[in-house]
């Protein structure tokens, strides 16, 4: 039975880019680490992250005048006001080190080139002298809804880039990494985690692993929109689903679901923002170049949301591009030039020729908004640590710090697993370090048998069905068609009880493989309840949310309603309860007064109270929630912003 | 166009579990329709999902940039989720890739090998001070950071190790994807590492004179990195080193 159980001081679930800068953390700091991971950590989805980092060093022409201050001005606009302000600023402060950090351990980022330069800037092609005393600093490329360039980048492959160097760290500390293996449930007593029931992907036993930090890390529920995501296969949301499983700890606003506005249409690979970034263009059927219109001030660079929505706009009135597939619009980044396209857009130029069969220099791109990231997540304080429950934290894109609010700005995702990578990763050593490993068998076997009996009753049901397959393609239907970029009521209402109606069929699913080994269709209908729970969340809060905010848009409630909506949606789903249950806490501390973003719409319902009034609730309303007392006092790193109301 | 011309695809593909007591190596043949755009991903998530429920293949980000999926391809190591079925003839032979620990069907273990390579190399950056995280970044030219870049683009599947002859007789050696990572290290002025210590690591019979010079590795590597260049940088700075050191580093 000793191989079925081990110990480890501090266990991450997830070898991405979060959970593995976090693990860094506590290995520095002489905690013995495991990191659990589907899939060797190299192959982690934080690889295909390509335009950029968002950190506002200011070393390019176009990056003068930027700081901290204004990278998290630009990321609560962003999220249409829905983030945490705390966090936004920590995460402002912090990015410029973290990525400094990632130079240190060998990113070869894109450096200034002094002298003269050739950009494309809203539609102009622009020579800028970039001064020879910032030649080779860090530079910056353009990205959507930011005042200043910002975009740190290795060509279009920052993601990759950083997860081998992060890696590479990894393996200099000696972490303990068990890839193929998969966290089916958390371990806990009901106030406190104690590790997690895993499954070897390679052979199909279970393990468990007792821990005095548990950190989940595992990325966003991106594949609940089955094929019509970014997101690579494995982006299940396997995280989120294990904290639902608790039944104590809650979600945090899982409606708010962010499309890319350039996924390759069909296949719903990402094209990154750094295209349009760098200068290239959305075009309608008639190779109009429609975000002009639509949006003066940023144009084809208003944050994706929005973005998104002109998009999805511009193809119900009828100026989409026919295609077999569906209509779609086009990019056009030809006039950018061969030269620029294979080398600071190089991962870009491979797709196209891949999976497209075009040369995006001679050819335009097809494109379409695709599910792409998730900004709800696992709810946590500002520490990283889950409400409700002691031990365990969130990390990264499964987490809900909450720095995105409704909308995620482009190249905010890959700062953040940085920076929440250290800062979490720092208070996770801290308690490590203080704690000593109270790991009780009893707990881990009887969570271990429940496991192993789920999977031999999975296996034990006869008869006929549709495959769990079947049933994933169904899940990505309903999503995509109900709980889209355009949402309303009555959709939403028969996504949850479609979804319901899954839920249930899936629980009578017959497997065809009933053989020993990995059976990956019995990996697969391991994780399908937890996709479809997840999913019953994302559309019962999105029909619950009678507003629209940032990735959220109800066409039958088109307004943001600060007055009744300045809240972030939590869900639980207690323990053999039919449903997932709704409650809602104040979004933070506010420091910038809710206003106009300063893309998209003016219009929205003030608040009724003050700021000052809305502040004073914020403690109380967390606490409700189960937020756990940070280590320092809410509001300690609040930016008190000086301009006062906008 | 007349769709009449839809092919019909017979896939023969390598199958063993070894899990299953049972499970003897073999090959299972599958037919499926072609379809436009159809890539090895999409056409193996068919045959798995309405045909046989226990292949093991693995894909994650089916875009070319996870290095996942490498498997024998007709005989030629490929990535399977940008090989599309259209470049292929209407018969397909799937094997794992080989110098792999096979993991099941297609599926093999790539994760060990690159760990171990990393651990063998040392490949991390071997930096000369301490992270400031109040001082400015180091300064690097984009030509050189361009450069690093270059050889940084490996995304270890491990078509060059399955493609080489070396490395399928001698499992210390560290093929190309070791090599050009070694060589990734060795061109970064971030790297303390002097030439003396790289000769340690790259001289030796596991290291890039072990190469018999076939460079199949370049013929397959789907990143299309300029691996001739790569061994050709390394042999130049390891008989550099070996000149300027007077002889072998055993004296």
């Amino acid at each position: 039975m000793t191989t079925q159980m081990t110990t480890t001081d501090v266990l991450v679930i997830g070898g991405g880019l979060a959970g593995e800068r976090c693990a860094m953390e506590a290995a520095a700091a002489g905690q013995e680490v495991t990191i659990l991971s589907l899939v060797p950590p190299r192959r982690s989805h934080s690889c295909a992250a390509q335009g950029g980092m968002q950190a506002a060093l200011g070393n390019c022409v176009k990056a003068e005048g930027d700081s901290p201050e204004v990278h998290y001005l630009d990321t609560v606009r962003g999220s249409d006001w829905g983030a945490d302000q705390e966090v936004a600023n920590i995460f402002a402060e912090e990015a410029p080190v973290a990525v400094r950090e990632l130079a240190h351990f060998g990113v070869p980022w894109t450096r200034v080139r002094g002298g003269t330069n050739t950009y494309f800037i809203k539609g102009e092609s622009v020579d800028i002298e970039e001064p020879l005393e910032n030649d080779g600093l860090i530079t910056h490329r353009d990205f959507g809804g930011t005042a200043k360039w910002r975009a740190c980048y290795a060509a279009a492959g920052t993601g990759h880039a950083a997860l081998y160097a992060v890696d590479s760290e990894v393996v200099r500390l000696g972490i303990t990494v068990r890839d193929r293996a998969e966290a089916v449930s958390l371990i806990h007593d009901g106030t406190r985690c104690h590790g997690v029931v895993a499954r070897c992907l390679r052979t199909g036993t279970y393990f468990a692993v007792m821990a005095k930090a548990t950190v989940i890390a595992t990325g966003g529920y991106g594949r609940i929109y089955g094929q019509y995501t970014t997101n690579a296969t494995i982006n299940y949301g396997t995280g989120a689903a294990l904290a639902l499983g608790t039944g104590i700890v809650p979600l945090g606003n899982m409606e708010a679901v962010q499309f890319h506005p350039t996924a390759l249409s069909p296949s719903g690979i990402l094209i990154t923002e750094g295209c349009r970034g760098d200068g290239g263009y959305l075009l309608d059927k008639n190779l109009h170049r429609f975000m002009v219109e639509a949006e003066p001030e940023k144009q084809e660079l208003a944050s994706r949301d929005v973005v998104s929505r002109h998009m999805m706009q511009c193809i119900q009135d009828g100026k989409g591009v026919d295609s077999p597939n569906g209509r779609h619009l086009w990019l056009d980044i030809r006039h950018l030039g061969e030269e620029h396209l294979t080398t600071k857009l190089l991962e870009v130029f491979d797709i196209c020729r891949d999976f497209a069969g075009i040369n995006p220099a001679h050819d335009l791109i097809p494109v379409r908004p695709t599910q792409h990231y998730s900004m709800g997540g696992v709810r946590v304080n500002k520490d990283g640590e889950a409400y409700g429950m002691a031990c365990l934290y969130a990390v990264g894109e499964a987490a809900c710090w909450d720095m995105h609010g409704f909308n995620r700005l482009g190249g905010n995702s890959l700062a953040e697993t940085l920076v929440a990578g250290r800062v979490v990763g720092g208070r996770v050593a801290e308690y490590a370090s203080g704690a000593t490993l109270e790991a009780s068998t009893t707990l881990a076997f009887d969570a271990l048998n429940a496991e192993e009996q789920r999977s031999q009753s999975l296996l034990r049901r006869e008869g006929n069905s549709r495959s769990v397959y079947g049933i994933r393609d169904a899940l990505g239907e309903i999503m995509i068609g109900k709980v889209g970029i355009f949402r309303n009521g009555a959709d939403l209402a028969a996504a949850v009880d479609e979804l319901k109606d899954l839920i249930s069929e899936c629980d009578k699913a017959v497997l065809r493989q009933k053989g020993p080994g990995a059976n990956p269709e019995l990996a697969f209908a391991l994780r399908l309840p937890g996709m479809l729970r997840l999913a019953l969340t994302v559309a019962m809060g999105a029909l619950a949310r009678t507003e629209s905010r940032g990735a959220h848009f109800r066409v039958d409630y088109p307004l943001r309603n600060d007055q009744d909506w300045l809240s972030r949606t939590l869900v639980r789903w207690q323990t053999d309860a039919g449903d997932p249950t709704l409650s809602y806490e104040r979004v933070g501390l506010i420091d910038l007064p809710p206003g106009h973003r300063g893309y998209g719409s003016d219009e929205r319902i003030e608040m009724d109270v003050s700021v000052d009034e809305y502040n004073e609730g914020v403690l109380v309303s967390q606490a409700e929630e189960g937020r756990l007392e940070s280590t320092e006092a809410m509001g300690s790193q609040l930016r008190r912003y000086s301009g006062g109301a906008a | 166009m007349i769709d009449s011309a839809i092919r019909r695809l017979r896939f023969e593909i390598f199958r063993y579990n070894p899990e299953d007591p049972e499970s003897k190596p073999h090959i299972d043949t599958f037919e499926i329709d072609e379809r436009p755009y159809m890539t090895l991903y999409m056409a193996l998530s068919e045959i798995r999902e309405t045909q046989d429920p226990g292949l093991q293949f693995d894909f994650a980000c089916r875009s070319a940039i996870c290095g996942s999926c490498g498997m024998m391809v007709n005989g030629r190591p490929a990535l399977g989720c940008r090989t599309l079925t259209a470049d292929l003839p209407e018969e397909i032979r799937l094997h794992p890739l080989p110098a792999f620990k096979l993991i099941g069907d297609l599926s093999v273990d790539t994760g060990t090998w690159f760990r171990e390579m990393a651990e063998r190399t040392e490949a991390w950056i071997h930096e000369r001070l301490p992270f400031d995280k109040d001082a400015e970044e180091q300064r690097m030219s984009d030509d050189i950071a361009a450069a690093i870049y270059e050889g940084d683009r490996c995304i270890e599947c491990g078509c060059c190790v399955a493609s080489c002859g070396a490395a399928n007789i001698n499992e210390e050696f560290l093929a190309a994807a070791g090599l050009n990572r070694i060589a990734r290290f060795m061109m970064d002025p971030r790297d303390g590492r002097t030439d003396t210590d790289w000769f340690e690591v790259v001289a030796g019979p596991e290291g890039v004179f072990g190469c018999v010079g076939m460079m199949a590795c370049a013929d397959v590597c789907p990143k299309e990195l300029p691996l001739l260049d790569v061994y050709a940088y390394l042999r130049r700075r390891t008989l550099g080193t070996k000149i300027a050191t007077g002889g072998s580093p055993s004296e």
